[in-house]
């Protein structure tokens, strides 16, 4: 399986740094397998194959520092080289394409020779020492010093840092002392996420990775997405830790904690605790937070399902607007729940901010709900509890920062958390989580849908609101029109889905939405489209067609998620990431979901009883526009 | 006044006239033939160039000039262009010819910005006389060349470090293969050659290869454009004759009292007095026309620390070996000069060298240690144990 957003073309990325192993022109030869030697072993391979997948597929491990399966190659570190008979120079095994038999050794007295220097000059210039940083025993060049047998820095380490910290972003800290210069950053911004907020800017030994003209990270067109973070072989990028603060809240007894999670951080914390990925830890999770400390744990997709039934009332009440009353309303509606898209689409497309859905994000909306409903229901004055969300995401600290979340009357939600600061915490509190037993949720939100978890992975939204959707108002069961009411169509990971859903036949209104519409004959025989994008470069692609006016303009609702594979791969994910491990991740979301009794986020009893004891007035009631909705900021591409 | 005389006699236009009477192969042909290589240094064969750059199936093609005349002590390309243009543009014109390329660049070191107007001018001229153009001279062929400054980076003179600067991307040197010859210039096919190797490709159209081969040795055929510069009474642009010895060349310029002699520029060699009999060819010192001539008085760790310390500032930074090795050697020689480096730790330096010379990812990092390298080797005696001086009182 592969991201097809790694595939396709074109690039704005350097050709320096592209993937380079196409078929050569004039070649000949070029459709037959070749046979190459390698240390002695052979091994045939289309022609093209790169050195370094020819010794994958005979399970030669070749070390490697810039290469990453989601980037296009860069050959800088050199750290991959091997040599190639008959060449002078050692070749870079990731960049070297195989266009003849050729004879390669990997590990000859030249090649551990030359990287040993490697990896003795890359410590040369790495400033920081290992057991006060956040990525020790999870760090590439770490790894390699052990595997090269360092046992001095034979061209020095430097012993004061060179760079200072840039600590201006929300969600991202940059700490070019312990930069490799290995570039993964650079073309995860451009390449990957086609953002290009960071750049590698001097010659040389001064060349660094800095944002345009050096400005701080917060104050340039950044989306906060941490994609960079999770292809950081070392510690010189790493999100804003609030560890500290939580740990601070929790051992002050005036304070009430609350922490919500999410369903993808659940699905993927085991990692931090050396299980394989794909086993998510939900309810082990539970126990552990509260013996950490925390006073009430709640489940993020209880407020998953309240987006539902927001952003879906939203559509609707958008459809008739435009299919019955004829008015001008912007269409198609797009997702709100990623705060990295939503940034980017603040500073790339500002003029498409009213199809931006207006209700807030699950985590945002669950702040609200806690520091309002929550805080009366249960007599706890809102101004001491403090709001704790796990989040599998670096821009989600952005988010709750933003001064517009403020609804209750107070910071909605205080602190987000990413998995990797929960696992730190987790490992402090001297708990082993995957050998917790499992409790569930705390009451008043603890019952939460299929629908609710698997927003953690792309095409996730959609399908949770096409399976309310399709119920309310064609009042057939969903599992009748789809197997188990998986709606597979807007499944898996192509870049971009594109799906329709014809409405031959409408049901009667439901009790939940009979104040707003009389009845739904104005979808009757309409075919709902709608579409899937993960990852801003397809993102981008797909707001490029609805500029141009080509098919997704006629979408009626589009679900944008920031990071390639949604939730799942965010920038607050366990490192490393790759394909395989986001699909097996998205594995796990969704046997999840299969296990719930209760998969739609219309049928969720808590959910249907806070619009008849709180938000009175239904989905998009003025209560919950209050509460629950949101506005944005068009930002563009002014820097400060 | 020229020291070119060879250049001073071919009539012009004369090659093109030839070139055009001829097929693409018997072009190319003509100059496999005369044996050329790049005289840019890396002394790649043109013919075997021009024959891929043929052989590669691409609706556009371009013929790139590298005239990013950036090494230290070369300015022969400055002459030539100046004195000479017509006939690097007729080069040009020639490959075209060869490989089925419509469109030229002439890639023009930044700080040669004052000889544009005059190359505009010599451009303008041509295409008045049907020498570029959509119909060159009635023979249905098109080709024309503009004019791309280069911004002042050293590693733009590496060919894909300047087909990336061309591209508008940082100069950085390309992943290789694929050569340029199969995907250059965006992603055409593209023959990048140095300015003089152009000129030549003219003079061997017109006066035939077996003439080109009459002078220099089996393996460098031909006649080469030296800049020499240095310790010597006449420093200037010379033609001689490839296989020239070191003495002879410091007969003819006036330094035979020389201690050393760098060739082929600051990435070049470093030779010593006891090995002037060498010959200055591809088989044996390889140059790209930088001769460099040190005198009596010369320290030579003076002139490894002014190599080192361009080095240092021009590598690109991408890739490990020559980003932080040149900074680690250039440390290394201010450690020689302080008399603070250790043998063991000397030791290491040239191992470094010897990896940052076959893992580095393009021709810089592959030659800067050269010169490091050759010193460390041949005046060794001169190195080691120098007083800890207190130069600052």
């Amino acid at each position: 399986m592969t991201d097809s957003l790694t595939l396709d073309k074109p690039r704005r990325a350097p050709a320096s740094q592209q993937n380079q192993n196409l078929p050569t022109p004039g070649l000949k030869g070029a459709e037959t397998e070749i046979t190459l030697t390698l240390d002695g072993q052979e091994v045939r391979v289309p022609p093209g194959t790169s050195i370094l997948e020819a010794a994958q597929k005979l399970g030669t491990h070749i070390p490697t520092l810039c290469h990453h399966p989601d980037l296009c190659v860069a050959g800088v570190c050199r750290v991959c080289s091997v040599e190639v008979e008959g060449m002078r120079a050692l070749q870079a095994a990731c960049t070297f394409p195989v266009t003849a038999p050729i004879q390669v050794r990997t590990h000859s007295k030249k090649v551990r020779l030359a990287r040993r220097h490697i990896v003795d000059l890359l410590l040369s210039d790495h400033y920081g020492e290992c057991y006060s940083c956040r990525r020790n025993n999870n760090c590439e060049l770490q790894s390699l010093a052990r595997e090269y047998g360092v046992d001095m820095f034979r061209f020095g380490h430097p012993e004061t840092p060179r760079h200072e910290i840039d600590t201006s972003s929300y969600s991202v800290v940059r700490d070019n002392n312990k930069c490799v210069m290995c570039r993964r950053c650079v073309r995860t911004c451009i390449d990957l996420q086609e953002v290009g907020t960071i750049e590698v800017l001097g010659r040389s030994d001064k060349s660094h990775i800095a944002p345009y003209l050096n400005k701080p990270l917060g104050s340039v067109v950044c989306i906060n997405c941490g994609q960079c973070i999770n292809r950081c072989p070392t510690g010189a990028l790493h999100a804003q830790d609030y560890t500290d603060e939580v740990w601070a809240a929790i051992d002050d007894p005036t304070k009430h904690v609350v922490i919500q999670t999410a369903p993808s951080p659940r699905a993927a914390i085991g990692e931090c605790f050396g299980l394989p990925p794909g086993r998510a830890l939900t309810f082990e999770l539970n126990t552990a937070l509260k013996r950490a400390g925390f006073d009430r744990v709640f489940d993020t997709n209880f407020t998953a399902d309240l987006t539902i039934l927001e952003e879906g009332t939203e559509l609707l009440i958008r459809l008739h607007k435009a299919l019955k009353l004829g008015e001008s309303v912007a269409l198609p509606q797009f997702t709100s729940c990623s705060p990295g898209w939503v940034k980017y689409l603040e500073h790339f497309y500002p003029e498409y901010i009213p199809n931006l859905s207006s209700a807030k994000s699950p985590q945002q909306m669950f702040g609200a709900i806690i520091k309002s409903y929550y805080a009366k229901t249960h007599n706890i004055p809102a101004k001491d509890i403090v709001t704790v969300a796990l989040m599998p995401c670096s821009a989600k600290k952005f988010e709750c920062n933003r001064p517009e979340m403020d609804a209750s009357g107070f910071k909605d939600v205080d602190y987000g958390l990413t998995t990797r600061e929960l696992a730190k915490m987790i490992r402090e509190s001297g708990i082993r989580l995957p050998d917790m037993p499992k409790t569930g949720f705390d009451t008043p939100f603890g019952t939460a849908t299929g629908s609710g978890v698997i927003f953690g992975a792309t095409g996730g939204v959609m399908e949770a609101a096409l399976r309310s959707v399709i119920e309310l108002v064609t009042g057939t069961k969903v599992e009748d029109l789809f197997a188990h009411a998986d709606i597979i169509p807007v499944r898996g990971f192509e870049g971009i889905r594109y799906v329709e859903l014809p409405i031959p036949a409408v049901g009667p209104v439901p009790a939940l939405l009979a104040d707003r519409f009389s009845s739904w004959d104005f979808l009757k025989g309409a075919t709902l489209k709608v579409a899937v994008a993960h990852g801003t470069a397809n993102a981008k692609k797909v707001m490029e067609d609805i500029k141009a006016g080509g098919p997704f303009s006629q979408c009626h609702f589009i679900e944008f998620m920031g990071c390639p594979g949604g939730c799942i791969g965010g920038g607050g994910q366990p490192i490393p990431t790759s394909p395989e491990i986001r699909e097996a991740r998205a594995r796990a979301i969704y046997s999840e979901d299969s296990a719930y009794p209760v998969r739609k986020s219309h049928e969720n009893p808590d959910v249907l009883k806070i619009y008849s004891e709180f938000l009175k007035e239904g989905p998009c009631g003025a209560k919950s526009h209050h509460l629950l909705h949101t506005h944005y900021t068009e930002r563009g591409k002014y820097i400060e | 006044m020229s020291q070119i005389p060879t250049f001073n006699a071919m009539p012009p236009n004369l090659g093109l006239q030839r070139a055009l009477a001829m097929s693409p192969m018997e072009i190319v042909k003509e100059i496999a033939d005369s044996g050329l290589k790049g005289r840019g240094g890396a002394g790649f064969s043109t013919g075997i160039k021009w024959e891929l750059a043929a052989e590669a199936v691409s609706d556009r093609k371009f013929i790139l000039c590298n005239a990013d005349e950036g090494e230290p002590g070369t300015f022969k390309d400055r002459v030539i262009l100046q004195e000479y243009a017509d006939l690097v543009f007729e080069g040009m014109t020639i490959a075209a010819l060869a490989v089925g390329a419509q469109e030229g660049i002439l890639f023009l070191r930044g700080e040669y910005t004052y000889l544009r107007a005059h190359l505009e001018a010599v451009l303008l001229a041509r295409r008045e006389h049907h020498l570029l153009g959509e119909n060159i001279l009635g023979f249905g062929s098109a080709f024309d060349i503009r004019i791309f400054m280069g911004a002042g980076a050293y590693i733009c003179g590496e060919e894909t470090g300047l087909i990336e600067c061309l591209e508008g991307f940082r100069g950085e040197p390309r992943n290789r293969p694929p050569y340029p010859v199969h995907r250059g210039f965006l992603d055409c096919p593209s023959v990048v050659n140095n300015v003089e190797t152009l000129a030549w490709a003219a003079c061997i159209l017109q006066r035939g290869a077996p003439w080109f081969r009459k002078v220099g040795t089996e393996m460098s055929t031909g006649i080469k454009i030296f800049s020499i510069s240095g310790d010597c009474e006449r420093p200037g642009v010379f033609e001689f004759p490839m296989g020239i010895t070191v003495k002879e060349l410091l007969r003819h310029v006036g330094g035979e009292d020389a201690r050393a002699v760098q060739i082929g520029g600051a990435s070049g060699q470093c030779i010593p007095a006891s090995q002037f009999d060498r010959a200055i060819a591809f088989e044996d010192i390889p140059t790209g026309g930088s001769v460099i001539v040190f005198g009596p008085q010369r320290d030579m760790l003076d002139v490894i620390e002014n190599f080192l310390g361009f080095f240092a500032d021009e590598s690109c930074g991408q890739c490990t070996p020559c980003r932080l090795g040149n900074r680690k050697l250039l440390e290394g020689v201010k450690m020689l000069k302080a008399g603070t480096c250790s043998m063991a730790y000397l030791n290491e330096l040239c191992a470094l060298g010897e990896t940052m010379m076959i893992a580095s990812k393009c021709g810089l990092g592959q030659s800067s240690p050269c010169a490091f390298l050759s010193v460390v080797r041949n005046f060794r005696e001169e190195l080691m144990g120098r007083a800890h001086t207190l130069t600052h009182a």
